[in-house]
């Protein structure tokens, strides 16, 4: 465990070093910032004092260096809009979008493992055609017009739920949290369970596949056959194993809910990561959106490491060695 | 004399597909007494494995037991409430399967795959369980039980899954085991200490035994009684020392005949011309007929199944009554 665990890192190291230098150079192609943020009337001695203040006069490759060294020192670099540290603008924002992503995921697995379970044990049901074909609906509609939807109907025809930010907020660790307040949960709601919509029916659809395969396994049968109760079959002998895929997808699903719900948080104004991503491209803010696409590097490698981790907890054929 | 602890009478387990009625098990009919060992025996497709699972109650949908009865010890087990059979399943009947390596849930430990089999129809401590567990896989041969109770299936060979899985279906003493070809995928030498094992613990325990099988020299060393069965019908049946050195119908001949021995050397591999009828649309008459060499135009007609010696039946309108030189 402990090899396995150490070759990982270093793993993790060589892909945050190379993907440190794509993500440099492509943010560098994307556009020049100074036509953006110096105003059009400044001389040419106030633009070359600003060039110099924020490095761009430089070689590129003097600039990785020196955003390299500094991101070793955990520096990565100050916004050029917000001129504070864009670590810590990320690190503000990512509150809001975690509780998104989390609540998200949570209620996936909440409706979704259920849901698939049923219709996976009863396939010829029409609950459970009707759970499928729901499903599709899931897949297919588009984010923002559901988004929208949910609007319309919750928070201006019935009025039940808030539909814009995040409500109020508690401070703990020096971060702000909205799950924690009843005003917060109604805000969380709407964006959550427009976010876990195309998860829902991700794992809905993974789960039946996954019980309708291992119903038909032996050892399946030979477990009724031990006159075991058809609850402990279902739930020990089936559903350990059909856990895999859905651990696997799910915890995927998750890194790219941290990364790039950028239409949820759009569409109810939720404070988070996506936005500031969208805003800092808009403006070629460099800084952040480096440290931005960094942070994600570190989110998915982490990710990854849990679901490999998990694995092996679900199912003991897999052994974390680190020998291939 | 008490009532037989297996009995099955005419029993008819259909599967009603949407291409028609699949009769697997058309009129099966036998008996094993505590302590016997009852071989049953056919091709693929024969329906041996779904007498079995009707017997256990575990034939599911679209099949159902659509006639006859299973008795076991006078107790008609096709008309059991779902909630009684599962309290005999296990416990008084229990099974052991075909492929070791696919009966043993891969992500449950040993210890709890036994366990549980024996905390659903026992009311004992975890602890008690457990020793129940331990003192089973001693007895069907697995060295240091303790250790290998904390084991996952991926870690034992096929034989030693296979004794697993002996060892669970006698954790609580059944009075009947139907065991689904439990050898076929092992290797000869384990195949026999298998065979000696199940031999062994039935006489010990007096456990009533159907021993499902294609192999007929599995058969000829374990079984005190024989059921052929062709097409889902038993068409021939008897004590299987007579059954194997004279039988009545030309299918269970064909048997005999096509397994390779060593008096046919260099000769050609005999078999049984043309392959087993699909069973959505059986000939009418004996199903055998087609590729029988006896069939005569009475055929047509369903054969009754009649005693021609003490014991042994046939399904036959003209059986080999002759002597016949294997």
């Amino acid at each position: 465990m402990t090899a396995f665990l150490l070759r990982r890192l270093i793993q993790a190291a060589a892909v945050v070093l190379v993907m440190s230098l794509l993500v440099f150079l492509g943010v560098f192609a994307v556009g020049d910032p100074i036509e953006i943020l110096i105003s059009p009337e400044a001389d040419q001695f106030e633009r070359e004092r600003a060039i110099k203040a924020l490095g761009l006069d430089l070689p590129l490759w003097r600039q990785y260096l020196v955003f390299l060294g500094n991101a070793l020192r955990g520096d990565l670099g100050r916004s050029f809009v917000f001129n504070e540290p864009a670590l810590r603008l990320i690190l503000d924002r990512m509150p809001a979008t975690l509780e998104l992503a989390v609540g998200a995921t949570v209620a996936a697995l909440i409706i979704g493992l259920p849901l698939g379970l049923y219709a996976g044990l009863k396939p010829n049901s029409p609950l459970s055609k009707g759970i499928m074909a729901t499903s599709i609906l899931g897949f297919s509609l588009p984010t923002f017009w559901v988004g929208l939807m949910l609007i319309m109907v919750f928070a201006v025809q019935l009025g039940w739920l808030p539909s814009t930010g995040r409500g109020e907020t508690v401070t703990i660790l020096g971060m702000r949290w909205s799950f924690l307040t009843r005003d917060g949960i109604a805000h969380l709601i709407m964006p959550a369970l427009n976010l876990a919509l195309f998860k829902i029916s991700l794992v809905i659809r993974l789960t039946r596949a996954g019980v309708r395969e291992t119903m038909l396994m032996d050892y399946v049968k030979f477990a009724r056959a031990k006159g075991l109760s058809p609850a402990r079959v279902t739930f020990v002998h089936v559903f350990k194993n059909i856990l895999i895929p859905v651990v696997t997808v799910v915890g995927l699903e998750f890194g790219g809910t941290i990364a790039f719900s950028v239409v949820t948080e759009s569409v109810f104004a939720w404070p988070g990561m996506g936005k500031l991503i969208i805003d800092s491209i808009n403006v070629l803010d460099r800084p952040v959106m480096v440290a931005y696409l960094m942070m994600i590097v570190l989110l998915f490698i982490t990710i990854n490491l849990v679901v490999d981790i998990t694995y092996s907890l679900l199912d003991p054929r897999v052994r974390l060695e680190g020998k291939s | 004399m008490s009532a037989p602890t297996l009995e099955v009478r005419n029993l008819k387990t259909h599967f009603f597909t949407r291409g028609g009625v699949v009769k697997a098990v058309d009129d099966v009919s036998f008996t094993v007494e505590a302590g016997k060992v009852l071989g049953l025996v056919g091709e693929s497709g024969s329906g041996k494995t779904v007498t079995g699972f009707s017997i256990l109650g575990l034939v599911d949908p679209p099949g159902r037991i659509a006639g006859g009865q299973i008795l076991f010890k006078g107790r008609d087990l096709a008309t059991l409430p779902e909630a009684e059979m599962r309290g005999l399943r296990g416990n008084r009947i229990a099974m052991i399967f075909q492929d070791p390596m696919m009966t043993l849930n891969p992500v449950l430990r040993i210890d709890t795959q036994m366990i549980e089999t024996v905390q659903a129809h026992a009311k004992v401590s975890r602890e008690e369980a457990r020793q129940r567990a331990r003192d089973a896989l001693g007895q069907v041969g697995i060295p240091s039980p303790d250790e290998r109770l904390k084991s996952y299936p991926h870690q034992f060979s096929g034989g030693m899954r296979q004794r697993v899985a002996i060892a669970i279906a006698l954790l609580h003493k059944p009075d009947v085991i139907v065991a689904d070809e439990p050898t076929t995928a092992l290797d000869v030498t384990i195949q026999g200490q298998i065979l000696a094992e199940a031999q062994k613990l039935c006489a010990q325990f007096g456990t009533a035994l159907v021993w499902i099988t294609h192999d007929l020299s599995v058969v000829a060393g374990l079984a005190d009684d024989i059921a052929v069965m062709y097409a889902g019908k038993v068409v021939e049946s008897g004590p299987v020392a007579q059954v194997l050195d004279a039988p009545l119908h030309p299918y269970t001949l064909g048997l005999i005949g096509s397994v390779p021995s060593r008096n046919h050397r260099g000769e050609p591999l005999r078999q049984i011309p043309g392959m087993t009828p699909s069973l959505l649309n059986l000939p009418a008459g004996c199903a055998f007929r087609s590729r029988c060499p006896r069939a005569e135009p009475g055929c047509a007609e369903p054969p009754p199944f009649a005693e021609y010696r003490p014991g042994q039946h046939a399904r036959c309108i003209h059986p080999h009554q002759e002597a016949v030189a294997a």
